[in-house]
């Protein structure tokens, strides 16, 4: 009973931060502020979806269940960690792209020029 | 009863996303919502209970579809018409 | 008492649709970029959720497959977004 309630905290939490950044990439107004948003709460949210799926495994396998829930408990842990570096990387190369295509960020101070012009 | 309306969605998704690359006159913004299609055909794929079928998918509809075209857009030139999208 | 992987899976469906809303919208290139990077995230942990809810291991290697592949398309759209090729 106690695992089913860390299981739907998890996904709780999970879901909130997705919504969350569908909401921030709705509604802001630029295309860094929207990557802010995407980037960090769909990360968020995922990793806290794959910790309810690993607390899922782990209480079936200590319940009595066979090896095929480690095994299916460390694939999650590997598409994880590939889903952690992949999106860090990403948002980067989009961000270089945007600015590199000459879209300005609106309203805020842009070291970046200032430093190029240099 | 739930798994009428998880696949409900993804075919409501799959018809938006067709008509999105139908309706854009820019053909960067219609290979990005290709990429859309084949990523919610490959989720559809994985529902109907043949993951070899979606691995395949995922990697010619994500990775090699892609690739191809953006190298084909590259060579083409920007339509002057197309800026309204 | 409801199954949490269902329920979970209707809410990144929806989640999925709205954010075609900004696919649909987005003013330039990298608006849809980063619409198409948000549908990516939410399909991977959607197929590691059907891989829990079906007791399938092969639909998890499904998701890692799917997790490199996107990457490669995200950046090889982002190197013509940025006029680098």
């Amino acid at each position: 009973m106690d695992a089913e309630i860390i299981i739907f905290i998890c996904i709780a939490i999970g879901l909130l931060a997705c919504t969350l950044g569908v909401a921030g990439i709705l509604r802001f107004p630029d295309v860094y502020t929207r990557l802010h948003a995407e980037t960090k709460l769909t990360t968020f949210g995922s990793i806290f979806l794959c910790l309810g799926i690993i607390a899922y495994v782990l209480s079936q396998y200590l319940a009595g269940g066979d090896a095929q829930y480690i095994v299916l408990g460390l694939h999650t842990l590997l598409a994880l960690i590939a889903l952690a570096f992949t999106n860090a990387i990403g948002a980067h190369a989009i961000s270089r792209a945007a600015y590199r295509a000459g879209i300005k960020p609106e309203g805020v101070v842009d070291r970046l020029s200032e430093v190029e012009q240099k | 009863m739930m798994d009428l309306i998880i696949q409900g969605l993804i075919l409501i998704g799959l018809l938006l996303s067709a008509g999105m690359i139908w309706y854009f006159r820019d053909l960067l913004s219609a290979a990005i919502s290709f990429g859309v299609f084949s990523f919610l055909l490959s989720l559809e794929f994985l529902i109907l209970q043949a993951p070899d079928v979606a691995i395949a998918e995922a990697a010619i509809g994500a990775g090699l579809t892609t690739a191809i075209f953006i190298l084909a857009i590259r060579a083409t030139e920007k339509d002057p018409e197309a800026d309204a999208e | 008492m409801i199954d949490p992987w269902q329920t979970a899976l209707s809410v990144l469906f929806i989640l999925i649709l709205l954010v075609m809303i900004r696919l649909f919208k987005g003013p330039t290139a990298p608006d849809r970029v980063v619409a198409l990077d948000a549908i990516n995230t939410f399909t991977v942990c959607a197929i590691l959720i059907f891989g829990v809810a079906f007791q399938e291991t092969v639909y998890v290697d499904v998701a890692i497959v799917y997790a490199v592949l996107s990457f490669v398309g995200t950046l090889y759209l982002a190197k013509l977004v940025g006029r680098d090729i």
